[in-house]
């Protein structure tokens, strides 16, 4: 394979503890076949699966979902990971942390909890989602951290329904003692792909809404940490996705399929090994998956000349994948990308707001032809 | 405005917040200060302030013993100290 000689150790392990969730944002990373509660993996394989993680040299270790908090063994496993010294990070749509949970959580050994707000109005907050009420619990959730002494980081996610409010979102941050705030305009992959015509802003709304947090950043400095994922659509070149694939980073969904990136899945004939039969540090070093686009062999022109291609990596596979059929093209994004007319259309014609109606998360079967 | 101009008190007692861990990784032998989705090296003199940023002890007191403890000269250590503390006050890694 064409793994290097030397591999470099894991920093950070996303765990997806299981894909139930109460609301149902039309953003959401998960995929859209989500694993159904029967298969999910139980609280001692993701202990061992930790154990692993912290020996191989993971250093953060995020648990996300899904609603983490839909585990009733969260904070057993929470436990689990401070035991083994990892960083741990509670990725939560707050639903389902009720005061007693919070409580736990911090005994624990929890060092850190990331929420996510659908926008800084209520009543938009709650259609995003998709559920009503969620944006008001979501606000007594952030005072149960704070008051637990917890970090807190709130995350936004920017699309076409609330780009008019991404300054708002950071000032909510702020009111609810974030310490951190993550912009991140969407990301075109799983559900947010389905939906992407109800969720892509106009051109001249993404650049307001990025010079507006540009502004907050400075005005705010020292005050609150914001790290700002822009849009990639407007971009001349494309992000190093996840640092570049299987460099940094693991993901294991709630079956235990573990992946370079979430959104590994969409890119067909890749093997992804599973936690129930091979150990994480074989995983990383030796799975297929991990292997087929580590490093930069498998690089086809424009990358494979390109000064950029140890920077960037090509970009993301996945969104080679999506938009061009093939996951080894340059990603689209990138200016020099032959197939870069695919976003320009895409940006294009945005349908006008309201158009569009979402289709939200659910926890259903889709056929095959959709996924 | 750069962060190494933030007057800092010589009374202040920095410490490291919670979700602010100092660890020595042991995969790549190095010291790390951790923090949510950060992860900064940190060198010897970094890791010996670090050490010292216990919500204790105060700015001159760190000063005064690591100048001790190095027999360096303190106008020198005081100046790295603040600069370290200003950087990491700003990253929102240390409280003053
Ligand atoms: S993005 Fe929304 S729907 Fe998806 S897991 Fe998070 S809170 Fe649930
Ligand atoms: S050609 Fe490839 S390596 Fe070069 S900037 Fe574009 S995506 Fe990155």
């Amino acid at each position: 394979m064409n793994a290097p000689a030397k591999l470099a150790a894991p920093i950070g392990i996303l765990a997806e503890l299981t894909h139930r969730c109460p609301l149902g944002c039309p953003y959401c990373s998960n995929p859209l076949a989500l694993d159904p509660r029967v298969e999910e993996l139980d609280a001692e394989t993701w202990k061992r699966v930790f154990s692993e993680a912290a020996a191989a040299g993971v250093l953060h270790a995020h648990l996300s979902g899904g609603e983490p908090a839909s585990r009733r063994d969260l904070v057993e496993i929470v436990a689990h990971c401070a035991k083994v010294g990892l960083y741990t990070n509670l990725i939560t749509s707050g639903i389902g942390i009720t005061p007693a949970v919070m409580a736990r959580l911090s005994e624990a050994g929890l060092d850190h909890v990331q929420l996510s707000i659908q926008d800084a109005d209520p009543v938009s907050a709650d259609k995003i989602a998709g559920y009503a009420g969620g944006f008001a619990r979501k606000r007594e959730v952030a005072g149960l951290v704070t008051g637990a002494g917890l970090p807190l980081t709130v995350n936004a996610v920017i699309h076409r329904a609330n780009v008019a409010r991404a300054g708002a979102m950071v000032e909510l941050a702020i009111a609810l003692g974030a310490r951190r705030v993550e912009v991140a305009h969407t990301q075109y992959y799983g559900w947010a792909m389905v939906n992407r015509a109800a969720l892509l802003p106009s051109r001249a709304e993404a650049q307001a809404a990025i010079e507006e947090v540009e502004r907050l950043r400075k005005l705010h400095e020292g005050r609150i940490v914001i790290d700002h994922v822009i849009p990639d659509y407007h971009a001349r070149y494309p992000k190093a996705c996840m640092g570049g694939w299987a460099r940094r980073t693991l993901n294991v969904t709630p079956t235990g399929r573990v992946l370079p990136c979430h959104a590994a899945e969409t890119i067909p004939g890749l093997e992804f090994w599973n936690v129930k039969e091979h150990s994480l540090a074989e995983i990383w070093a030796s799975s297929p998956a991990f292997n087929a686009f580590r490093g930069t062999e498998w690089m086809r022109e424009p990358c494979r000349s390109c000064p950029r291609k140890e920077i960037d990596f090509g970009g993301c596979r996945c969104q080679a994948m999506a938009m061009t059929g093939d996951p080894r093209q340059a990603d689209p994004v990138c200016h020099l990308s032959p197939h870069h007319s695919a976003i320009e259309a895409a940006l294009g014609n945005p349908a006008s707001a309201g158009e569009v109606e979402y289709q939200y998360r659910r926890m259903v079967r889709v056929p095959a032809a959709a996924e | 405005m750069s962060a190494e101009t933030i007057a800092i008190a010589e009374e202040v007692r920095p410490r490291l917040p919670r979700g602010v861990r100092l660890r020595h990784d042991e995969t790549r032998r190095e010291w790390t200060l951790l923090a949510p989705e950060r992860v900064l090296k940190a060198d010897r003199i970094a890791v010996e302030i670090l050490k010292r940023c216990t919500g204790e002890k105060t700015l001159r007191e760190i000063v005064d013993e690591l100048t001790a403890a190095y027999g360096a000269d303190r106008a020198r250590v005081d100046t790295d100290v603040r600069a370290l503390l200003a950087q990491l006050v700003a990253k929102r890694m240390v409280d003053l």
